[in-house]
């Protein structure tokens, strides 16, 4: 469970988020939505603690982002940003290893190099695993950060656009294991998405976010509807019944 | 909470590796076979030219008491550069990684622009006795004291409170650096030729310049500060990952970089106080560790740095000396090379 | 924030490209510039030789600040818009250290060389380094703007040691200090005048200033609305490198002015180019007025070169930006 209790957050001059309430349930995947520079990333990064806050109180699993020692959160939750890019060159697997380094501060159990074996082959990246990083396809080198905070064995994971230049089939891949991550391993996801489309079709809530407030949260049942979705993105939303469920058209 | 294993998906499942699957900086045992010619190789150089400088040309066999004395007195230049190479490998190392930019180097940071004014202004208001006044142990300590000192204090200013940036630190850094060198560059203009030829010996780092009566603050310094640099590897190579996955996996981030920081502050202020200034052999020699080392982990980068800044020193003093008799360019040589290096390295560079 | 640059808005530049601020700016310069014409010390009212000694020192001189002041905040001004990048100026990208490479590498090996000379391999050098730093610029991605000036003076102190080297084998290293340190002292009738030269540069960049900024968006924009890309990289770098050899030949270094000046002109007035062209030649010419007549008078008889003045002034003025920067993230 994730509260965020009347967080509040201004930068510039005009920017301002908040204030938020939201509970965010254990398990299964919440999809933060809404129109471009809502807030979604900035909420997502206040979470993880890689940004502060002006105001207000963020607890994970009851406990407090801002008091809680960084080196004990970091078992808690794990946060994956959009860009990556690394002044070193590393292997998939090296990267993967650094997800332990909470757990072995860079010294590499045997229990480490089984969990970080596993990550990697839960994303597919066993016959990867020795490649550079600049040696992969965008789909593989996001998949390898997604096995990175896997590998951090943390109950929440916070993933941020990680659809993002990623083209359909990989974008669908990607979906699928995080899916998987969510049923198999009991992990918490919440994942920042652009697509309302792919929220309605993997998430188990979809928050919707809106100059910087929480305007709508719930079950995808209840926001794929015509009138939440319209209201949220500002623009004419049918949804319609496709195969596979709920469908947002907008264009 | 950390017992959610990770199942593997039985369709995907495929043949498990005969080899244990490791994650060590070097994964193959080819990659493994090369760092270790590499650093023998290193060694046997480093070894070879400290031997050649304390041999070469020394009239007497090797052996007898006449041969130990001559190379006794020549061990001391062999120190300073054993010295110098530990600070200006480790520091810039570690330097380009906690900024996260291997294309920079800690000394264009205002600590030789200081070191610059401060022996400029003791000749001008001094005149030559001013830069007597400034040798001697307790001046050396006072320069390398006001150096770390006042990094700490643009580290501090600049690091902390809402608006930390790591960038603008190291602009303000070189700007402050640049207005310093203007105000030197004034003084030397109104030196009498003299003057300034005395100067200019101080102007360019020379092994020469070191005093063996500096040695019981600068080796401790060097020791204390390279070592706790050492033993901070495996934060250093995560600090490698940029400041968020830092913060994700639990270390903090700025805290890291202030310690980082003052240790390279150490590193450079004494040898800098020590031989004077040095600008491109640290970026030289990290940019040439990383090639040979193969390896992202400190733990590797540091010796083969380290090795490699002693070898470049020695070799160029040992060929200079012996073979174009010119030991009063080697600096500037290693400058010109190292600066060809980072023209070299920056246009061939995708991002930085 | 590496785009937020000066713009161009030409529908209304036409209307307030000449207004009564403006009149009071040129009004301000003007009576600096009288000022400087009658500071010094030299008698000029005095003296039975007051109005030979005002023609041949006190009007080149004045005339010199006023060129070298423009052409060298423009030319800040055409880098900052062929890079879309605030920090970038001849100090900070090695221009100015090219320049002096390429005037210390003609005095060595043609000693008894000409003015035209000596402007001619500064000049040239300043466009090789210039070319050289906009190519590395180009091929690279950068996360943040900062990242240029840093590379761009550590690649001006590269350059900077190949000088020291020669200067250091032909024993001309404290006259290398001499000539770089920027300083209006020695102009006189008969020496100034190749700085008329800039004022090209002045006059090209009001007229072409527009499509340095269409440049500066990049190789496909500038493309995409029938710009020759690669032509307008040259006469800008071209331009550059004119304003910079000939002004380090005559006067020297002139370290910041382009950076400063142009920032200031847009914290004020905003990102409208065109109605800012003249102001930033206005402040160039007031700012290295000022730093000179400060120069000719704290130590009076003796001077300060404005080098001094201006690397100390610039560099505070620099830093103050980057703190503004830093607040506004």
């Amino acid at each position: 469970m994730i509260t965020l209790t009347n967080v509040r957050k201004s930068y510039g001059d005009e920017v301002t988020i908040g204030p938020v309430d939201l509970q965010i349930p254990t398990g299964g995947i919440t999809a933060l939505v809404g129109p471009n520079g809502a807030g979604k990333s900035t909420l997502l990064t206040m979470i993880g603690r890689l940004m502060g806050m002006d105001q207000g109180a963020i607890e994970i699993a009851g406990f407090d982002v801002a008091s809680t020692a960084s080196k004990d959160l970091a078992k808690i939750v794990s946060i994956l940003r959009q860009e990556n890019h690394f002044i070193t060159r590393l292997t998939v697997r090296q990267l993967v290893g650094f997800g332990r380094f909470p757990y072995s501060k860079g010294r590499l159990t045997q229990h480490c190099e089984d969990t970080i074996s596993k990550a990697i082959d839960f994303l597919e990246l066993t016959d990867l695993e020795h490649r550079y990083l600049d040696q992969l396809s965008g789909g593989q080198r996001q998949r390898a950060y997604v096995a990175m905070v896997l590998c951090q064995e943390t109950d929440h994971v916070l993933l941020d656009e990680p659809l993002n230049n990623l083209d359909m089939k990989h974008s669908v891949q990607m979906m699928r294991h995080l899916k998987r991550a969510a049923t198999e391993l009991g992990r918490t996801i919440i994942v920042v998405l652009h697509d309302i489309n792919f929220a309605g079709q993997y998430a188990d809530h979809i928050c919707a976010v809106k100059d910087g407030r929480v305007v709508e949260f719930g079950t995808p049942a209840v926001i794929m509807t015509d009138e939440v979705l319209t209201r949220v993105f500002d623009t004419d939303v049918q949804v319609i019944d496709g195969p596979n469920g709920a469908l947002a058209v907008y264009y | 909470m950390a017992e959610a294993t990770i199942a593997r998906p039985a369709a995907e499942r495929r043949t498990p590796p005969a080899r244990r699957r490791t994650s060590g900086a070097l994964p193959t045992p080819r990659a493994r076979r090369r760092y270790w010619i590499v650093l023998a190789i290193l060694i046997v150089l480093a070894t070879g030219f400290a031997f050649g400088l304390l041999a070469w040309d020394n009239p007497l066999p090797v052996g007898s008491d006449g041969f130990w004395r001559i190379a006794q007195m020549r061990a001391t230049s062999v120190l300073v550069m054993a010295i110098v190479a530990v600070c200006q490998a480790t520091a810039t190392v570690s330097f380009q990684t906690a900024t996260n930019n291997r294309i920079i180097t800690p000394s264009i940071m205002g600590f030789e622009s200081l070191y610059i004014a401060i022996q400029t202004s003791a000749i001008y208001f001094l005149g030559v006795t001013g830069l007597v006044a400034l040798t001697g142990l307790p001046q050396f300590v006072l320069q390398v004291a006001v150096m770390v000192g006042l990094s700490l204090l643009l580290y501090g200013w600049l690091l902390s409170g809402r608006y930390g940036n790591l960038q603008i630190m190291l602009l303000i850094g070189i700007i402050i650096g640049g207005g310093l060198g203007s105000i030197s560059t004034f003084m030397q203009r109104l030196l009498t030729p003299s003057d300034f030829d005395v100067l200019t010996a101080r102007l360019f780092g020379s092994v020469s310049n070191a005093d063996p009566d500096y040695f019981p603050v600068a080796i401790p310094l060097c020791v204390v500060a390279s070592v706790a640099l050492w033993l901070r590897s495996r934060r250093l190579n995560v600090l490698t990952l940029g400041r968020e996955a830092t913060i994700n996996l639990g270390l903090n981030h700025k805290s890291e970089i202030m310690k980082v920081l003052f240790l390279v502050s150490l590193l450079m202020a004494t040898s800098t106080a020590l031989v004077g200034p040095m600008t491109f052999l640290g970026f030289l020699v990290a940019t040439l560790a990383y090639q040979f080392a193969g390896s992202a982990d400190h733990r590797h980068i540091f010796p083969v740095a380290v090795l490699t800044g002693f070898v470049v020193l020695a070799g160029a003093y040992f060929i200079m000396k012996n073979v174009f008799y010119a030991q009063g360019v080697v600096s500037i040589i290693i400058e010109l090379v190292g600066g060809s290096v980072f023209l070299f390295v920056i246009l061939r560079k995708g991002r930085l | 924030m590496t785009t937020t640059l000066p713009t161009a808005t030409p529908s209304r530049a036409g209307g307030r490209l000449f207004d009564w601020r403006l009149l009071l700016g040129v009004l301000g310069v003007a009576v600096l510039l009288v000022v400087s014409l009658f500071t010094g010390q030299f008698d000029i009212f005095g003296d039975p030789d007051g109005a030979r000694m005002f023609a041949i020192t006190r009007i080149p001189r004045t005339l010199a600040l006023v060129l070298a002041g423009a052409a060298m905040s423009m030319c800040g001004l055409v880098m900052q818009l062929l890079t879309q990048n605030r920090f970038v100026e001849p100090t900070t990208t090695g221009t100015t250290e090219w320049a002096g490479l390429g005037l210390l590498g003609v005095m060595v090996l043609f000693p008894g060389a000409s003015i035209a000379a000596r402007m001619g391999g500064a000049v040239l050098a300043a466009f090789i380094g210039t070319f050289v730093f906009f190519l590395f610029l180009r091929r690279v991605s950068l996360k943040s703007s900062l990242i240029v000036p840093i590379v761009g003076i550590m690649f001006g102190a590269v350059v900077g040691s190949v000088s020291t080297f020669i200067a250091l084998q032909t024993d001309m290293l404290q006259s290398l200090g001499i000539w770089f340190a920027g300083s209006f002292t020695s102009v006189m009738r008969g020496q100034y005048e190749a700085l008329w030269i800039v004022a090209v540069v002045v006059v090209a960049v009001f007229l072409v200033a527009d499509r340095f900024t269409v440049a500066g968006l990049g190789k496909e924009v500038a493309t995409n609305v029938g710009l020759n890309y690669d032509r307008v990289i040259m006469l800008g770098t071209g331009l550059i490198a004119i304003a910079t050899g000939v002004v380090t030949v005559v006067v020297g270094n002139l370290p910041f002015l382009g950076l400063i000046v142009p920032n200031i002109v847009s914290m004020f007035r905003g990102d409208d180019l065109r109605s800012n062209l003249p102001w930033v030649c206005l402040l160039g010419i007031a700012i290295v007025t000022v730093c000179d007549l400060v120069g000719r008078t704290i130590i009076a008889p003796f001077e300060v070169p404005v080098s001094l003045i201006l690397g100390v002034v610039g560099a505070i003025v620099f830093i103050a930006l980057l703190l503004r920067q830093r607040r506004h993230g």
